[in-house]
């Protein structure tokens, strides 16, 4: 019950004001500017590799008229969708095993190394991976001993997913981590009181509790998988390239950055209507609640 | 503080007074450092000045200290370089600079033109080169760096793209055709350098469009796409520098094309069973030359580091640089690489009378200068290669 005693809100708070003013001015200098800017290029010309301010639609046309163009578009939705379902269902076992199963020191330390990768190059772990799946090297070495293989696991869509997982599995088994460990334990423990099966338990219980956690966590591996142009080049062998990498032909190649521009923006407007329905879905029933 | 009633104590702080002095000086001693920095500090910045910054925009590997170092040294200049991957991206890369950012100018040789037709480079002194000891003929009067009898670009040096291939999978004398690349053993093991210019004009090269594999009408333009759409279901990947490099080296890719020595020529120093070779349809040859960029305040250093590189110390520096070999272009820079790297000058042909010696290639009419295409747009061609990637 509101109280007529509380006092009521300044239309001016300037305390509040000075806090938010930092984050309102780093996201309208980082991130608004350069997106309204990227926008605008989308309509410029390129003259003699010169940017030549206009308003034209050439570039709009010309872009989503191409076959190619779509064609990858719709490859990486769906290596980004495979990268997200592929690494949650992996990443939640071992999750699920820091948040419930393990001592509080040991899920410090297994969270801890999960970091450390993000301490070293992503260009360089990528690279090294070229030693683990070239058909001369560890995996294929491996297999050989019981008569299998060799496989070819470079420049492969395979190889594309595991650059993608090498970026995401760490920090999705983080964020997958957090979730779990925020839920009420005394909620799980009534789901066992009252004769819930353990597997029953996980998935009527544990993933709805944790499920803004768990939708975050999945989203964040989208968008780094979609927007990612190192493993699709360096593992999947460009073949067929992906939209990131589609932006670097369109560049190299008569210095089009308004084309890629084009590329660039259609990649936002996917991600931002994405990163709504999936927040949409996440904290649905907490509203209606 | 000290008390000036006090008549011991100046005896007793005597000491301590001069140790405090070591560990902090005090403020007149702080003053007198401070304004003899102060007094200093245009000396240091002319000390500093001294050394001469040239600003080099090039392919990486033409600033390294494999290449500039001795001359640096030699010279009291330092090179500050900026370095592109690619024609379209140099050019961009001047055309977004006020003028004089960069001293001198690499470029590969059918940029030159596109560069002069723009401004971005002053005219040069045909005196000041050794023109009189080049290698062959079209080298003195290189297409595009001459205009209206005036010198605007230098002739530095050169390679050859062709088969690039393991010896372990293809033979020498499947590699003599680009047939080898469609070779049934070797499906889904030949990669493509990420380029579409050198790999189409390879391509025109297989279907015998020889000296005027740039100048394609409709139809031979049409049957280039589809000898290229051919080799599609061989193809493994599509790889920059880097990749080349490393899919070469592990055995992931067993032929390469769009590339030549300046790759396989550094893994075969390795020891990797990697060549390259110009088959009997022909090869590309990629020219690197230098310019002088316009409004360079730093002109007289620049055509002073050219004369260098032309001399044969700077052939041989150029012919072993570390990042990818090349040809030299001189006579006496040729004597000079086989003097003191005979090694070197055996690899890579540069003896007269061996097989595939890059001199006697473009006499036989087998090397053609990598160009642009003259009948379609580098648009047309970059937007081919992007469907080609998607096939």
């Amino acid at each position: 019950m509101s109280s007529n005693n509380t006092p009521a809100r300044k239309w001016f708070d300037g305390y509040a004001m000075t806090w938010r003013l930092p984050i309102i001015f780093w996201q309208a200098l980082f991130f608004i500017g350069p997106l309204v800017f990227m926008v605008a290029m989308s309509f410029f010309l390129v003259k003699n590799y010169r940017m030549v301010e206009a308003f034209e639609f050439k570039n709009w046309e010309k872009m989503l008229t191409r076959g190619y163009f779509w064609d990858s578009y719709f490859l990486t939705l769906a290596l980004a969708t495979l990268s997200t379902v592929v690494t949650s269902l992996l990443a939640f076992p071992a999750a699920f095993a820091l948040a419930f199963k393990v001592s509080p020191a040991v899920r410090r330390w297994a969270i801890f190394l999960l970091i450390i990768p993000f301490f070293t190059s992503y260009l360089v772990r990528i690279f090294s991976w070229y030693v683990i799946l070239a058909e001369s090297g560890v995996v294929n070495a491996l297999l050989a001993h019981i008569g299998l293989g060799p496989y070819t696991m470079l420049n492969t869509k395979f190889g594309t997913l595991v650059g993608y997982m090498t970026l995401t599995l760490p920090l999705v088994v983080v964020l997958q981590t957090f979730a779990l460990s925020n839920i009420d334990r005394n909620l799980v423990q009534a789901a066992h009181n009252l004769g819930c099966p353990p597997w029953r338990t996980v998935y009527a219980v544990i993933v709805p509790l944790a499920k803004t956690g768990l939708v975050v966590a999945a989203l964040f591996c989208f968008i780094l998988s979609f927007g990612d142009f190192v493993s699709p080049y360096y593992l999947g062998g460009s073949k067929p390239p992906t939209l990131p990498i589609l932006i670097i032909d369109t560049t190299k190649s008569g210095q089009q950055w308004p084309r890629a521009a084009v590329v660039a923006v259609v990649m936002m407007i996917t991600l931002i209507s994405i990163a709504f329905a999936a927040l949409a879905v996440a904290y649905r029933k907490r509203v209606s609640r | 503080m000290r008390d000036p009633e006090n008549k011991q104590q100046p005896e007793l702080t005597h000491e301590p007074e001069k140790d405090t002095a070591v560990a902090s000086p005090n403020r007149r001693k702080l003053l007198k450092a401070g304004g003899a920095a102060i007094l200093g500090a245009p000396y240091i910045s002319r000390a500093w000045a001294s050394v001469t910054e040239i600003n080099m925009l090039a392919w990486y590997g033409h600033g390294e200290p494999d290449v500039v170092a001795e001359y640096e040294a030699a010279n009291n200049v330092k090179f500050k370089p900026k370095y592109y991957a690619g024609g379209d991206n140099m050019l961009a890369l001047i055309a977004q600079s006020p003028p004089g950012t960069y001293d001198l100018i690499l470029s590969d040789a059918e940029f030159v033109q596109q560069l002069n037709a723009a401004g971005y480079i002053e005219e040069m002194n045909a005196a000041d080169y050794p023109f009189d000891d080049m290698l062959h003929d079209d080298f003195t009067k290189f297409p595009g760096h001459w205009k209206d009898d005036k010198l605007f670009s230098m002739i530095l040096r050169g390679g050859h793209l062709g088969v690039s291939y393991n010896k372990n999978a293809i033979t020498a004398e499947e590699a003599q055709s680009y047939q080898c690349f469609w070779k049934p053993e070797v499906k889904g093991k030949v990669g493509h350098f990420d380029w579409h210019l050198p790999n189409l004009g390879m391509m025109s090269l297989y279907d015998g469009n020889g000296a005027s594999l740039w100048d394609l009408d409709d139809k031979k333009w049409n049957q280039v796409q589809e000898t290229t759409t051919s080799l599609r279901s061989q193809v493994g990947g599509f790889f920059d520098y880097g990749g080349t490099f490393n899919s070469l080296k592990n055995g992931e890719m067993l032929a390469m094309c769009g590339i030549g020595d300046w790759i396989t020529g550094v893994l075969e120093k390795d020891g990797a069973p990697v060549a390259s070779v110009i088959p009997k349809e022909g090869g590309i040859q990629f020219t690197e030359s230098y310019s002088i960029g316009k409004g360079s305040e730093k002109a007289a250093e620049v055509v002073k580091f050219i004369q260098y590189m032309m001399s044969p110390e700077g052939q041989v520096k150029s012919a072993q640089m570390a990042a990818y070999p090349g040809f030299c272009v001189t006579k006496a820079g040729r004597a000079k690489l086989i003097e003191t790297d005979k090694k070197e000058a055996e690899r890579s042909h540069q003896i007269e009378g061996m097989a595939n010696e890059p001199i006697a290639l473009i006499n036989d009419g087998r090397i053609h200068y990598r160009d642009i295409p003259q009948q379609q747009s580098l648009e047309d061609w970059n937007d081919y290669w992007s469907e080609y990637k998607n096939a």
